[in-house]
Order: C-alpha cells, then structure tokens, then sequence
C-alpha cells in the first residue's frame, strides 16, 4: 500500500493547491517544478478556489475494479475560474443531465477504498452549482 | 548520419494466444525477421514492450528474448513508450544505425495482454495516463480518449455515428489479412448500437487488447546488397512529445505529439503530406484516428471526417488507411503495435500484401504510432527502393 504517495498528495486533493510562477505568474495544476510557459524554476504555492465550468466529461460504464461500484459514473474536464483545466469526478448529478459548460464547485468526497483493508481515500469531485444558491 | 533501411520483417498472427508465452511470441516474430533478412546474428536488440512487469511478472526483456533468440551475449533493451514503445525501440534501432555504432539491430515489439482478466489489463494500460491526477480520478483509458471525443462533437458539430468509416473501412481490410484479430466487416449501423464504454466511445470504436510480436532489421541502406530480404528506405523515424495530462494540454482537440513528429518526419525526408501514397493511423480509437489525420496535416482541424469521405481511405482510394486492419481490425498488442504497422507498410511497399489489400501506389509510406493519449508520437516514413 503505497500510504506515502497519499499523504504526499493532501495538499491537492483537499485544497486545490497547484503552483504559481513568482516570474511570469503563471499558474499550474498539478504542481510544477518549471514553469509551463517560462520554463522559471521560482515558484509558491497558489490554492485554486474551486469554482469552475464544465469543458468536456464522459460517462464511464466499464471502470477500473476500483471506481466498479460507482458505474455509470461521471468524470469532466473542468476550466477553473482562475484559468487552469483540471480532470474530477462529477457528482451529484446523473449523467443524462451534464452539459458542456455548467457552472461546477469543488466538492470533498470519498475517491475510493483501497481494498478491505487499505485506507480510505478522500479528495476532490466537482457538483453543480444549484440554482437556488445564487 | 547514415541512411537507414529494413531488411527483414516478421510477425505472429495477433491473437488471444494462450499457448504461447511472452518469449516465444517474440522469438519468433524476431527470427522470422533475420531469416528474411538472411542474417545469423545483429549487432543489437531492441525490444519495444510496456507491460511484461504488470501482466507477466516479467521485466528484463532485453537479455531474455536475446538469451532466447539465440544471440548468445549480443546487446539488448527494453524501450517503453506507454502504446508507442513499438516504434520507439525502431526509433532506438535507426538512431544506433544511422549513426555508424551498429551495422544490424533487430527490433521486436511484444505484448500479452490477455493473461488476467481484461478489467486487470485496462487497469494496467491506464499507467500509459497521469496516475496521480487523471487515474485516481477514476478515469480509464478509453475515458481519457472519450474526453476528446466529446469536446470534438461538441465543437465541430457532429454526429456520432459519422466516425463509423474509421472502424468500417479497418475491419473491410482486416478481412484480407492473415494475421488480423478480427477478419469480419462490420457496418454503420452495428456502429450506431454498438454498447457504450465511455461515452461517447463505444465498443467498435476502441481496438482490443491482444497478443502478438513483430519484428523488423535495420540496417545501413549502404549494405542492402549483403542481405536476402528486399530492402525498403527509411526515409524518417521522428518522434515529437506532448504533456502526459489532456488537462494540461493548451488545445485539447490538436494532438501537438503529432504535429511534432510529423513536422521533423517531413522535414528530414523533404516530403510532405501530397507525397504519402498510404497511411497506416494509429487508430486506438476513431477519435485519434480523426484527430491524427489533422495534426499530420492530412485535413484541416475539424475536417478529418468529410477528408475522409471525399478523398477516399478504402484501398483504391486517395489515402488508402490501415490497410491491414489497423488497430481496430488487426488488434493492439500494445508494445508490438508500432512494429505491425512497419512491418505492414514493408510488406505493401514491397509488393506482397494478398492482393485484395495491396495498394496500387505503393511508393511511400507512412507509419504513426502514438503512446497514451498523445504524449508520445513517432511517425515513420519509408520508401520503395526500385
């Protein structure tokens, strides 16, 4: 069980945490050590809000052993608002409702169980920003 | 830098091939290339492989096939390219070659992926993706492939069902070719009620997992009279990168890998799309095939499909492709892919494909072999020698 690759991860998976270049002030998601654009090694870290519209998603109906209970479920390409795209689940939503372009926030839930005795892995997914909360 | 050339090509049937293990498989496909190409020993082996440590608890391919082979003490390696490791072990070959370090290597690109169960070789062919941030999200590899494929029939306002000539013209030349997984056609209308495994993706158009190895020699084209086998130019082998994340990538819809490669296999071979007489795509999924037509500058961004339809991709057509099935028809012995798709290309150069399939222009070739979702591309351009 590979328990430090996770705990290596917290700062993405519960806060969004990416980085941003002191140089060009470019942002990245996942963390970079050298910027995408200037190829700048200076860097700090930059928490992303969260917030986001749906750019593309699929319905999965045949799934990795992990995610199997889950099937049919919903992974996206959200554009967060501040401009970086990133890959999350979609939940609280059935699939037939996505569309290209919905308004998204960041959710915490759980990913998956690492076996029966493994740990249970927390992180991002990403739900519709409902109506009556604007 | 020397000019380089394949002297020699083999290649098993691509199959569930449950009798056979990783090491014959590629033994043989190897041997059956240096008896083409009437040689006793190389001077190297180059194994293109991505998955013998997950699916056959077996890593150290290079010495094992050389052991195997016969070629007591020779040189040789693993390449891994995710679904590109097979021409990047040519890729290996051509760079050993054409710089004068080696006169012969034989490359062998193998794969077993119906071991486990196909739920445990999908999981395994999704390490080609990020692991920390596209897989743990739950995506699969076809899912990876079906974000594209969503965005493009968003965007450039298709319908599904219209990428149904992909796989209908893989599967028409597949029936042809001996060595092919599936040898029956299939129609539009199977396509449109094919089951769904990511949306939109659905079953017909996604290559299956199988078994196979084949193999080519590279060799100095300066040295094409010492050997058996008809010689064929390589005229380019390049390879362009992309990031390994779609997430990241500045334009989800234009495989940049692509225009890469194609960009330096252009312009080391001083040819240019016209100048293709047939192409063998790497058609994962229809998507990549549409988008790998674009990016190779074959059609314009977003047109691959009416390009297809007006210039024709059957064999008589203008731009006869994946005319031994492809990956949709022949299979995806994932490490080996990138060879097949040589070796085919040879074989139509030379003459030889059952005539049914047998392109009519066969002067030039072209040959792309992508790894993961595009992050890994080697396009590969040969020439008939009259």
């Amino acid at each position: 069980m590979d328990i430090p690759r996770y705990w290596r991860l917290k700062s993405q998976r519960y806060r969004l945490e990416g980085r941003k270049c002191l140089d060009c002030g470019t942002l990245s998601f996942p963390p970079r050590l050298v910027c995408q654009k200037c190829k700048s090694r200076h860097s700090q870290p930059f928490e992303f809000k969260g917030k986001g519209k749906l750019y593309s998603f699929t319905t999965i109906y045949q799934a990795p052993d992990r995610f199997d209970d889950l099937v049919p479920y919903a992974v996206g390409l959200i554009d967060l608002e501040e401009g970086v795209r990133i890959t999350a689940q979609i939940t609280d939503i059935l699939p037939e409702q996505l569309e290209i372009g919905m308004d998204l926030e960041m959710v915490i839930r759980k990913i998956y169980e690492d076996g029966n005795k493994g740990p249970i892995l927390y992180g991002y997914k990403f739900r519709p920003i409902m109506a009556a909360q604007n | 830098m020397r000019k380089v050339a394949i002297v020699g090509i083999g290649q098993t049937p691509v199959r569930e091939h449950w009798e056979n293990n990783l090491r014959d498989l590629a033994v043989t496909a190897l041997r059956d290339a240096m008896e083409d190409a009437g040689v006793e020993t190389v001077d190297g082996v180059c194994v293109g492989n991505m998955l013998s440590g997950a699916l056959s608890e077996q890593e150290h391919l290079g010495s094992l096939i050389v052991d195997y082979a016969g070629l007591d003490g020779v040189e040789g390696m693993k390449i891994e390219a995710a679904c590109g490791s097979g021409a990047a072990a040519i890729r290996m070959a051509v760079k050993a070659v054409a710089s004068g370090l080696m006169d012969a290597v034989g490359v062998v690109g193998v794969e077993k992926l119906t071991e486990f169960s196909g739920k445990f070789s999908t999981a395994s062919l999704a390490t080609a993706a990020d692991a920390d941030y596209e897989i743990t999200m739950g995506l699969s590899f076809v899912g990876i492939n079906a974000l594209m494929m969503r965005r493009y029939l968003h965007e450039f306002k298709y319908d599904k069902n219209d990428f149904a000539i992909f796989p209908v013209n893989a599967h028409h030349n597949a029936v042809q070719n001996p060595n092919a997984m599936f040898r029956y056609t299939i129609t539009p209308a199977q396509y449109a009620k094919s089951k769904m495994i990511a949306d939109p993706i659905n079953l017909l158009d996604s290559s299956p997992i199988a078994d196979g190895a084949a193999a080519v020699i590279v060799v100095a084209e300066d040295h094409i009279n010492r050997y058996k086998g008809k010689g064929v130019s390589i005229l380019a082998c390049e390879v362009g990168t992309d990031t390994v994340a779609l997430d990241n990538r500045e334009d989800l819809l234009w495989l940049k890998g692509v225009e890469r490669s194609v960009k330096k296999a252009y312009y080391v071979s001083g040819l240019s799309p016209k100048d293709i007489d047939f192409f063998e795509a790497h058609d994962a999924f229809s998507i990549i095939t549409a988008m790998s037509l674009e990016a190779s500058g074959f059609a314009e961004k977003g047109k691959a499909i009416p390009f297809a339809e007006k210039k024709g991709i059957s064999i008589p057509g203008g731009l006869p492709l994946n005319t031994a099935g492809g990956l949709k028809g022949r299979g995806h012995p994932v490490g080996a892919t990138g060879v097949y798709q040589v070796v085919e290309a040879v074989q139509q150069l030379r003459g030889v494909m059952p005539e049914a399939i047998q392109v009519k222009k066969n002067k030039v070739a072209m040959a792309q072999n992508i790894g993961g979702s595009g992050a890994t591309v080697i396009t590969t351009i040969l020439k008939r020698i009259d």
